[in-house]
């Protein structure tokens, strides 16, 4: 209606038509915007009222999380696709916490992540979703502290790790290495990695303003290999040009160093489980797959990548 | 549609006068829709940065309004440092039990990388285009020119993996930079990916000087380079310094450059040999994570608004004086 009448006064001829065109040009935009709008709306609307169920009717299933799980989450979906044709499994990175936000928000089906889900985020899936979130231990990560392959030092105490991503300890000779400053490596914010860490070696303090935020752990394992003076800290799968240092629970413990055995027993310091999340029990595909993922065939796909399967029983 | 109007004009005129009008409207009918297409067109890209606006601004509203929000941060919070242990600290750690938001590590690092960038990149442009618009001759400016003005087709992800990986290096084994991705890596990053745009539009300035003005100057006595320095480059001035403020504005707004070569630690100090984190670089970090609506996510979107005004004000004063160095040019003349 709006566009015909404007129409109509162009073909006036006092001139004023031009005047009106521009006052009817917001007009038209009018739809546009609202269109915008309705799309955000409806996004949200399909946030909340969208369950675990909806997606599962199709046979796609999207994987989102952790950056740490995101070549294990692709060789899982590959190696799953092929026993399966028919069903398309997509995987993407960005983070524990951006996986967990596209769990609260609908948008993945599975939420990969390298950290246990906090309360909070727990209690969003919870309102936005309308079911709770559910958890599914997949994978063991022994969390490697990296130095580069020239460093001398061998072993490191959690205390001592502390000290130097606190800042605190600043050169490498208080800890044993070679007379010169520390730089130190360290994921962005939105990263499981940072949080475990944080959680469990800095016990929640803060990191350092020095530690060099990079996205990605192989970032941090590039970083570390051009750096003779850096440590960096992610998974043990991407240890590759770089040595991990022999963890010691505190001074007195003895070093352990990471691998399938010590992770799996508990000695390694810093093991942690990769876990799925799903918004209310899987069903479908979504189901289908992560029983797969713990049957035999899918833990052994682990190794390959480099992480470590779940202890037996 | 069109019926009342037509009627009454239709009855007074004479078949021929009706014919040609109504050729005259269909004539005019096609233009119009071709105008509203192409008024359409612009007025949804203005649409398009006006409604980001004030969706930018609508998301960071709750830091000056919102008590909830007051809790955890203030405004004026997000420039005064912390005391610890009788130091002032400047921290910026969102993810925290108290969290800290301290943006002045970020402006400065931003500022740092920046001014490195400019530096770096404005004297090699501006000389290359003088070099280009006086002195270079036929084959040799079409080779020179378009393939300066190709590197401005180089995506930043790559150089960011240039500079990460090669460039990072070569500067800490020949300057021995305490951190090995730093703000000088970062800023010669950036300096290659501005290069292009500041050459371009120096060039198309030093080219618009009329030939008048460097045959008057020659045929006053003056040498090549005198004509150059002394006529030429003052009379493109204006048309320079847009040059340079489109390259900070393209400087300070790039992302990838900046996330992937800067070590993005969030350190105030003047010092080009650490890391720096930028503005950019932080909401490219963090806004995957936050929580919708979290005071993080709000004092995001303020950081964003305040790099739109920022470039925004520059291009604004970056316009007026160019505007002002064209009138006095104009006047001289």
């Amino acid at each position: 209606m709006t566009f015909s009448r404007t129409y109509d006064h162009d073909h006036e001829p006092d001139g004023s038509g031009g005047l009106r065109m521009r006052f009817a040009f917001p007009l038209l935009l009018l739809p546009l915007v609202t269109a915008l709008l309705g799309c955000a709306r409806t996004e949200h609307a399909s946030g909340g009222a969208g369950d675990a169920g909806s997606a599962s009717e199709s046979s796609t299933l999207s994987l989102k999380g952790s950056d740490t799980m995101v070549i294990l989450g692709q060789r899982w979906a590959e190696a799953y696709m092929k026993a399966n044709p028919g069903a398309t499994i997509q995987v993407t990175g960005g983070g524990s916490g951006t996986g967990i936000a596209a769990l609260i928000n609908g948008t993945t089906d599975i939420c990969e992540s390298s950290r246990p889900m906090k309360d909070k985020e727990r209690d969003d899936v919870q309102a936005k979703r309308g079911a709770p979130a559910v958890e599914t231990k997949v994978a063991l990560d022994a969390l490697a502290v990296y130095v580069s392959a020239s460093n001398p030092l061998t072993e490191i105490s959690i205390p001592s790790l502390r000290g130097v991503y606190l800042g605190e300890t600043k050169g490498w000779k208080a800890i044993g290495g070679p007379d010169h400053a520390i730089v130190l490596y360290g994921r962005e914010n939105n990263s499981g990695t940072y949080g475990y860490f944080k959680e469990h070696v800095l016990e929640n303090k803060d990191f350092a303003p020095a530690v060099q935020t990079l996205a990605g752990t192989s970032a941090v394992v590039s970083a570390v290999k051009g750096d003779p003076f850096g440590i960096g800290y992610g998974g043990i799968a991407y240890l590759e040009g770089i040595r991990a240092l022999k963890v010691k629970k505190d001074d007195a413990s003895p070093p352990i160093a990471p691998s399938l055995q010590t992770a799996q027993d508990g000695s390694y310091p810093i093991a942690r489980f990769l876990y799925f999340y799903t918004a209310g029990e899987p069903t479908g595909l979504g189901k289908r797959f992560i029983e797969w993922v713990k049957s035999a065939a899918g833990q052994s796909v682990i190794e390959q990548v480099g992480y470590y399967p779940l202890p037996k029983g | 549609m069109t019926s009342p109007s037509t009627a009454q004009t239709g009855e007074a005129d004479t078949p021929a006068e009706r014919g040609a009008r109504s050729l005259r409207r269909q004539g005019g009918l096609a233009e119009r829709a071709a105008e509203i297409a192409i008024h359409a067109v612009a007025l949804v890209s203005i649409a398009a940065i006006l409604l980001i606006l004030i969706f930018v601004g609508k998301e960071a509203l709750p830091l000056l309004t919102s008590p909830e929000v007051h809790k955890e941060v203030t405004p004026i919070g997000m420039l005064a440092p912390i005391e610890r242990a009788g130091q002032a600290l400047y921290m910026w750690q969102p993810v925290s039990d108290v969290p800290k938001y301290n943006v002045l590590p970020l402006i400065v690092g931003s500022i740092k990388v920046t001014l490195v960038a400019l530096v770096f990149a404005v004297p090699l442009s501006v000389a290359a285009a003088l070099f280009v618009s006086e002195y270079a001759k036929g084959r040799l400016r079409e080779v020179v020119k378009p393939a300066i003005e190709l590197l401005a087709g180089v995506p930043s992800v790559v150089v960011g993996f240039f500079a990460l990986v090669t460039l990072a290096s070569w500067i800490q084994a020949t300057f021995g930079t305490e951190h090995r991705l730093n703000a000088l890596v970062a800023g010669l990053g950036l300096a290659f990916a501005i290069c292009p745009i500041v050459f371009s539009v120096a060039e198309d300035a030093l080219r618009a000087v009329p030939r008048s003005y460097r045959e008057a100057a020659l045929a006053m006595g003056s040498t090549r380079a005198q004509t150059v320095l002394r006529v030429v480059l003052p009379a493109a001035a204006p048309g320079i310094a847009a040059a340079v403020v489109l390259g900070f504005g393209r400087a300070i707004g790039e992302t990838m450059i900046v996330v992937m070569a800067s070590g993005n630690a969030a350190l105030l100090d003047a010092s080009l040999g650490r890391s720096a984190r930028t503005i950019t670089a932080t909401i490219a970090q963090e806004l995957g994570e936050v929580v919708v609506g979290s005071p993080h996510y709000d004092v995001l979107f303020a950081l964003g608004a305040m790099l739109f005004t920022a470039t925004f004000v520059v291009n604004l004063v970056g316009e007026r004086v160019v505007d002002g160095m064209r009138r006095r040019l104009g006047a001289g003349s």
